[in-house]
């Protein structure tokens, strides 16, 4: 592991004005407007806000899944959206800079743990031995080395949510997008997810940016964003004292 | 890391019984081939046994193995004196069907003509050729005779001396192989009744003309036997067979025999075009393209099941997209459970035919060249089943992957 507490002023993410507009004339929509965002490497943020507020609509477009409509996205200091239009391959560019935790583990069901893993390093271009190794590694790292050869369907579900950490890990990325990652899980398991990412952005440099409405896990986070009607906007300091 | 393998090993036991029924569609796709090989090869075993290299038949007609065909026996002796001709033979060919150990018996009787042909160019298995003019048969392991069984037909009672293997009639009937005196003997044979019915009515007919009423010699021969009677004529061949001296030119013989006037002769490569042109010929063309059909319907549903497979793994394919599989992950996936499952059909096919088809009542026969073509085939129809599933998997949004 690294050191901890490694952040430095490199942004893993920046976004600029990002808005989203579904439909037209009638029917539109507007899921986000002017969504301006920094995280910084090593830092997690923590993104409230009630259902259907944006926070998905935010995560998918700096996901590179769902383009907005305009705004821009730079990661890891690299511009990839400039609105709908995208400066780089968008899929490839996720597989070698994204990782991705959802509500459900979402794992492959046909591999197991260890091979969810390794497919990342894998399609990044790792032969199979070394990709194999790097997840045996991240599998222990995360405490579920034990059950590297088992089924996702032969996990629990927090033992899942480990996996798939471990498998957002797997290409180093600049950014982690995590998506109500601990609904499925009780509240002590819940709370073991959020400080392991915490420690994943500390300890690897990482960008985190955690959607939750899980608002007693908010000490972990270093900074919290609220949305709410499609505008983003950073939570006041005490939200975050307010929850230790 | 193969992502097909995988996904077979986690749903093994559905991906083998689909195997298992996809293969056993191309078993029967492959032994409709062998039916029709071996309806053309049954069919051709008599022309090319016979080793003749013309074919003398009755005038105007298509030859024994086409219609009726009935010359008199002399023309073996005036075929025989043709300048290029080495030796002629008379061809005795007909089918009966008789009672044996309380079962029906059918069978081609083939004439050989002793004793210039004793039946040594005959795939023998066990025992030998001819070695009587009478009473003795060479048959075909296929109508279930044993070696030294006694066989009643007609009037006389035939030994098995010797039996031979895939010697079988167009029609699907093991092939029994005679003299051709013997061949005639059963073709002709018919009850005591009728010869002394025929007797007397020849009788009776000598007897109101004048010439029978004044010679009583000519009412005595007329219900004697028919052989004795020079005006009637001897019992007549199918064909006669010709064989050519090394050297001689096959076209100036047969155009010498096309000046006569009471026959009609064809190559051997004339007389098997004939025969599956005619009476193997509908049959050949309606198993041709019942195989066709069946190669489609394969097809189809190959593709239906490696679609059905498709929309199993949707999620898994988004979510593969999602952490930014290129496509062509995707499409290897699906193409490679494709062409697995094609190849492992092709072998669960072709094993299960290697057991079943010998049990088939008619012959069929997978030869290399057809299993060479039917594995390109599943090779092709792999590939273009996988299609729809690669062309569902790329329409496939990564969001899926997160609900």
């Amino acid at each position: 592991m690294e050191d901890p507490h490694r952040m430095d002023a490199t942004l893993a993410l920046e976004t600029d004005g990002l808005t989203k507009v579904y439909g037209g004339g009638h029917t539109e929509v507007v899921a986000m407007r002017d969504a301006s965002m920094r995280v910084r490497r090593g830092e997690i943020v923590a993104l409230l806000g009630p259902s259907g507020a944006g926070k998905s609509t935010f995560l998918l477009c700096v996901g590179l899944i769902n383009p907005p409509t305009s705004g821009s996205v730079t990661i890891g200091g690299r511009p990839v959206l400039d609105g709908p239009r995208a400066l780089a391959d968008l899929r490839r560019f996720r597989r070698e800079n994204i990782g991705f935790v959802f509500q459900k583990s979402n794992l492959i069901p046909f591999l197991n743990a260890v091979e969810n893993v390794q497919i990342v390093g894998e399609l990044i271009g790792h032969p199979p031995p070394i990709a194999r190794r790097r997840a045996i590694e991240l599998l222990d790292a995360l405490g579920v080395g034990a059950r590297a050869s088992n089924r996702p369907t032969q996990l629990s579900g927090g033992e899942q949510q480990r996996v798939t950490v471990a498998r957002a890990l797997a290409n180093q990325p600049s950014l982690i997008l995590a998506d109500e990652p601990t609904a499925a899980l009780d509240s002590v398991r819940g709370r073991q997810v959020m400080e392991l990412f915490r420690d994943v952005a500390h300890q690897h440099g990482t960008g985190v940016i955690v959607v939750t409405h899980d608002q007693r896990a908010l000490d972990v986070f270093d900074t919290i964003y609220q949305m709410e009607d499609g505008v983003l906007a950073r939570a006041p300091a005490q939200a975050k004292s307010e929850s230790r | 890391m193969n992502l097909a393998v995988r996904d077979i090993r986690h749903s093994i036991g559905r991906f083998v019984l689909t195997t298992i029924g996809v293969g056993m569609l191309l078993m029967v796709v492959m032994g409709m081939g062998g039916i029709y090989r071996g309806l053309v090869d049954d069919a051709l075993v008599v022309t090319r046994g016979v080793g003749a290299d013309l074919w003398v038949v009755q005038q105007n007609t298509r030859g024994p193995f086409a219609e009726v065909s009935r010359l008199p026996r002399n023309v073996v002796d005036r075929v025989a004196a043709v300048p290029g001709v080495t030796d002629a033979r008379e061809f005795v060919f007909h089918t009966i069907q008789r009672e044996h150990r309380g079962k029906p018996l059918r069978m081609g009787v083939l004439g050989l003509g002793w004793p210039t042909d004793k039946g040594e160019g005959l795939p023998l298995v066990a025992g030998r050729v001819l070695a009587q003019n009478h009473y003795e048969m060479i048959a075909d392991e296929s109508l279930g005779l044993v070696l030294g069984e006694r066989l009643r037909l007609g009037k006389e009672t035939y030994a098995v001396v010797g039996l031979t293997r895939a010697m079988i009639s167009s029609g699907g009937d093991g092939i029994a192989c005679f003299t051709s005196r013997d061949a005639q003997a059963i073709q002709f044979d018919v009850p005591g009744e009728s010869v002394r019915l025929e007797r007397q009515a020849r009788r009776a007919r000598a007897g109101e003309i004048d010439f029978g009423r004044t010679q009583p010699s000519v009412l005595e021969r007329a219900s004697g036997s028919s052989r004795a009677i020079a005006a009637l004529p001897g019992p007549a061949v199918s064909a006669v067979i010709a064989r050519l001296m090394p050297g001689a030119d096959p076209d100036a013989v047969q155009r010498t025999f096309e000046g006569w006037s009471d026959v009609t002769v064809y190559s051997a490569a004339q007389q098997e075009d004939l025969l599956l042109k005619g009476s193997v010929d509908r049959a050949r063309r309606q198993i041709l393209l019942f195989r066709v059909l069946l190669t489609i319907i394969s097809a189809v549903i190959m593709a239906l099941i490696i679609y059905t497979l498709t929309l199993d793994k949707l999620h898994p394919i988004a979510l593969l997209k999602l952490i930014g599989a290129p496509n062509h992950v995707i499409v290897g996936l699906i193409m490679q459970q494709s062409l697995i499952m094609g190849a492992l059909a092709y072998g669960v096919g072709y094993l299960m035919g290697q057991r079943l088809f010998p049990l088939f009542p008619r012959r069929v026969l997978v030869t290399g060249d057809d299993l060479l073509r039917l594995g390109a085939i599943v090779l092709v129809i792999s590939v273009l089943a996988s299609l729809l599933g690669i062309w569902k998997a790329m329409r496939v949004d990564p969001n899926e992957a997160i609900g």
